[in-house]
């Protein structure tokens, strides 16, 4: 049998054996997560049956089709694209068995501890420091621009358990109880009133060697499975034309051809034509990725949109004149997720600000052009063999 | 959607094209000719023309040709600029042939297709696809030509021309033979010197009238578009040249004790010409592609006016790049890199600069003036 043949035939008998309509949510969800049909490409017995990642689309649809639930994946981002995949590669036994099921059931919600307000762009300079006492490690430190927080159950978390080494040798990878009371998270209030982010603040946290991920100092290795499947989760949709933020500027334009001036609209056309060249580049992307030749294009999207977003939005207020000089909403709220183009212009010339600051600056994103497509040579190192703790800070 | 990818067709087209320019078209061979009165390498276009069938690419197999299409034409057109190769193939096998070819005209596209002949369109090379129809050569009652064209591509060496004139019924399309009596040609002194112009001149000269005034501005119009279109293809093997040449520079030269191309105010600027670079060959193969389908709608319109509008520029950003990160070196006569910042900012002015293709956009997304 055919591994989309199987997948379909295990489609078949959840759905027979737990009618979305009669069913409780959550135990659908469980029940599907049992049959293999989560994420079909992990193990049997963890959510998955060993398939093609490519059949997931397909099992996803029947079962929307059939009117069944889904995970609400929106608001587990950082679990299912970050923490599942490095549990899957890492994990013991003991922990894929305890931590996927409620993962991927949305019951238990994760967040990623691994910026610090001294380790941004240069992550492996972290302080956060583990210290071990028996089978337990005690955690102290502080962590930045964590979403979610707020609502985790848990954390993915890098640490440093040896600074007399190099810094990318001495970190470890562990597993962090939210519910701890030795963890404090406080809103992070951003340049646009609200607080999408937190941080968090780590004093005495008791961590079980348990849920340690991974050897003692193969932690910025561990990362890596974590920061690529971040990348990975990026991009890869089907723009249309004049989708996101030139499709509002170009409304804008149309229909209110009072505020047209020359100036705006050779600046207009140029952002159109911007616009169009990003989506045609996305799109190339897109079609070798189905040929299974993903192109280096990947990594450049997100420098291309981040470009493109505050060029835009920047226009938007300009275009908008008075208007321009007004402002939604300063309450300090908590939203679940960026809504750039539910919020009004201002929202958006300072919420883009970040796009070329967040998951990685610009200016990193170049250094890894220039150096993984280009071939170009690394600037020198001064910081490769130096134990931690002797680094300028 | 269009299909923005190569087929191994295509990459199998472009190795053999740029073996023949490797072998025949070294950047120290295109020095040494570019100031001779013969820039154009005839050897060199006798195996492009006749052994790969290159200039027949786009010709329907019945009249000679290849039987393929523009998309493969557009590979050719990389390789080309890619080598700053001086060859009259975009005013002859684009230009020329797409107007042959909207005026069924077999019997003069037979020796194009096989390549012993050139042909070239009379009109100066910033003609863009949105003008109207050329008013400066007109037809006679008994049919022969009189009038100018000036800037003319690819004219030197053309076997036929091809003459948009106003005729007694309006416009029209003439085929005129370069030895033609009242036929005279004149080179000007052209910023590419990998592509020369030259001035046409006719007094009574004797015409085949190809199309009359229900196609002829129609099939002309399709010529410009087409060659708007491809001539992006081009401009973006010009600008791949400029960075790839420009990153191998900067591996090598030293200054201040490490590569120059490990300093970050250095890669930046190229791995931002690079982004540039990848968006420019989206946007060439999308407007190939376009006029591949044969169709002439506002999508194949809006996809030459962006591609035109976005490759002009990254060409020449990308020349102007290379001569400034070679340093010294690249103000020299010596180093090529001057054959690509002249070609490119001339490719810039050609067939509609980007200002012209960014305001045809303004009409094609519906994006209007002030009034």
């Amino acid at each position: 049998m055919s591994a989309a043949v199987e997948v379909r035939e295990r489609v078949r008998e959840l759905l027979a054996a737990h009618d979305p309509a009669t069913t409780d949510r959550l135990d659908f969800l469980r029940a599907r997560f049992d049959a293999g049909l989560a994420w079909v490409h992990f193990p049997e017995g963890l959510g998955g049956l060993g398939a093609p990642r490519s059949l997931q689309a397909a099992v996803d649809a029947e079962l929307a089709a059939a009117g069944a639930p889904d995970n609400n994946p929106r608001a587990n981002g950082i679990g299912l694209g970050m923490a599942a995949p490095t549990i899957l590669r890492y994990g013991t036994p003991e922990q894929q068995a305890r931590f996927l099921r409620p993962l991927w059931t949305g019951e238990e919600t994760w967040c990623q501890l691994f910026s610090e307000p001294g380790a941004g762009s240069d992550l492996a300079a972290l302080g956060t420091r583990a210290v071990p006492d028996g089978d337990t490690w005690t955690v102290d430190g502080q962590k930045v621009w964590t979403s979610g927080a707020h609502t985790a159950r848990w954390a993915i978390l890098i640490a440093r358990t040896d600074p007399g080494l190099p810094k990318h040798r001495g970190i470890t990878y562990f597993i962090c109880d939210m519910t701890d009371p030795g963890v404090e998270v406080r809103p992070l209030r951003q340049i646009t009133g609200e607080a999408e982010f937190n941080e968090v603040f780590l004093s005495g946290v008791r961590i079980p060697d348990a849920h340690r991920l991974g050897e003692v100092g193969e932690g910025w290795r561990v990362a890596q499975t974590t920061l690529n499947n971040e990348r990975v989760a990026i991009g890869g949709q089907r723009t249309p034309r004049e989708g996101g933020m030139i499709g509002i500027v170009a409304a804008t334009w149309r229909d209110r051809p009072e505020l047209r001036t020359h100036d705006l609209h050779q600046r207009l056309l140029r952002g159109w034509l911007q616009a169009e060249v990003v989506r045609l580049t996305g799109e190339r992307l897109r079609q070798q990725l189905a040929l299974g030749q993903p192109g280096p294009e990947g990594a450049a999207m997100k420098l291309a949109f981040a470009r493109l977003a505050q060029e835009l939005s920047g226009l938007e207020v300009e275009l908008l004149a008075e208007d321009g000089l007004g402002y939604g909403d300063w309450t300090m709220v908590r939203p679940d997720q960026v809504d750039f183009l539910g919020r009004d212009a201002g929202y958006r010339y300072l919420r883009a600000k970040g796009n070329s600051i967040e998951g990685g600056t610009s200016e990193i994103l170049r250094n890894i052009i220039a150096e993984r497509v280009l071939g170009l040579p690394a600037e020198p190192r001064t910081d490769k063999d130096v134990p931690w703790k002797d680094l300028a800070r | 959607m269009s299909d923005l990818l190569y087929s191994s067709v295509e990459e199998d087209l472009r190795a053999a094209v740029r073996a023949v320019l490797t072998d025949h078209c070294p950047p120290s061979a295109v020095l040494a000719r570019c100031e001779t009165p013969a820039p154009y390498d005839p050897r060199l276009w006798r195996t492009l023309a006749r052994e790969l069938g290159a200039a027949g690419l786009q010709i329907p197999e019945e009249h000679g040709g290849a039987g393929a299409g523009l998309r493969e034409t557009a590979v050719v057109l990389e390789e080309l600029g890619r080598a700053a190769a001086p060859t009259p193939y975009l005013g002859s096998a684009v230009l020329a042939t797409t107007v042959l070819l909207g005026c069924g005209a077999a019997d003069l596209l037979a020796p194009l297709a096989a390549g012993e002949q050139s042909a070239a369109l009379a009109v100066p090379l910033t003609a863009d696809p949105w003008a109207d129809f050329p008013a400066g050569v007109r037809a006679d009652a008994a049919g022969t030509l009189s009038g100018t064209v000036t800037s003319v591509p690819d004219l030197a060496g053309a076997a036929t021309v091809l003459v948009p004139a106003l005729g007694q019924d309006g416009p029209a399309l003439y085929a005129v033979e370069s030895t033609a009596a009242g036929l005279a040609r004149t080179p000007r002194t052209s910023l590419d010197l990998t592509r020369p112009l030259a001035d046409l001149t006719l007094h009574g000269a004797p015409a085949r009238r190809l199309a009359g005034p229900d196609t002829a501005p129609g099939i002309l119009r399709r010529a410009l578009l087409t060659g708007a279109g491809l001539l992006a293809s081009e401009q973006l093997g010009v600008a791949e040249w400029c960075l790839a040449t420009t990153v191998d520079h900067l591996k090598q030269r030293h200054q201040f004790g490490r590569p120059v191309g490990s300093f970050q105010a250095v890669k930046h600027r190229l791995a931002d010409l690079w982004l540039d670079i990848a968006g420019a060959r989206a946007a060439a193969r999308n407007a190939a592609d376009a006029l591949a389908s044969g169709d002439d709608g506002p999508e194949t319109v809006l996809a030459v006016a962006v591609a035109q509008a976005y490759c002009g520029d990254t060409a020449v950003r990308a020349a102007e790049e290379c001569v400034q990160l070679h340093g010294g070196i690249g103000m020299t006569w010596e180093h090529p890199a001057h054959l690509y910042l002249k070609r490119a900012k001339a490719d810039q002015l050609a067939l509609g600069t980007p200002g012209r293709h960014r305001a045809a956009l303004a009409g094609l997304a519906d994006l209007p003036a002030p009034a």
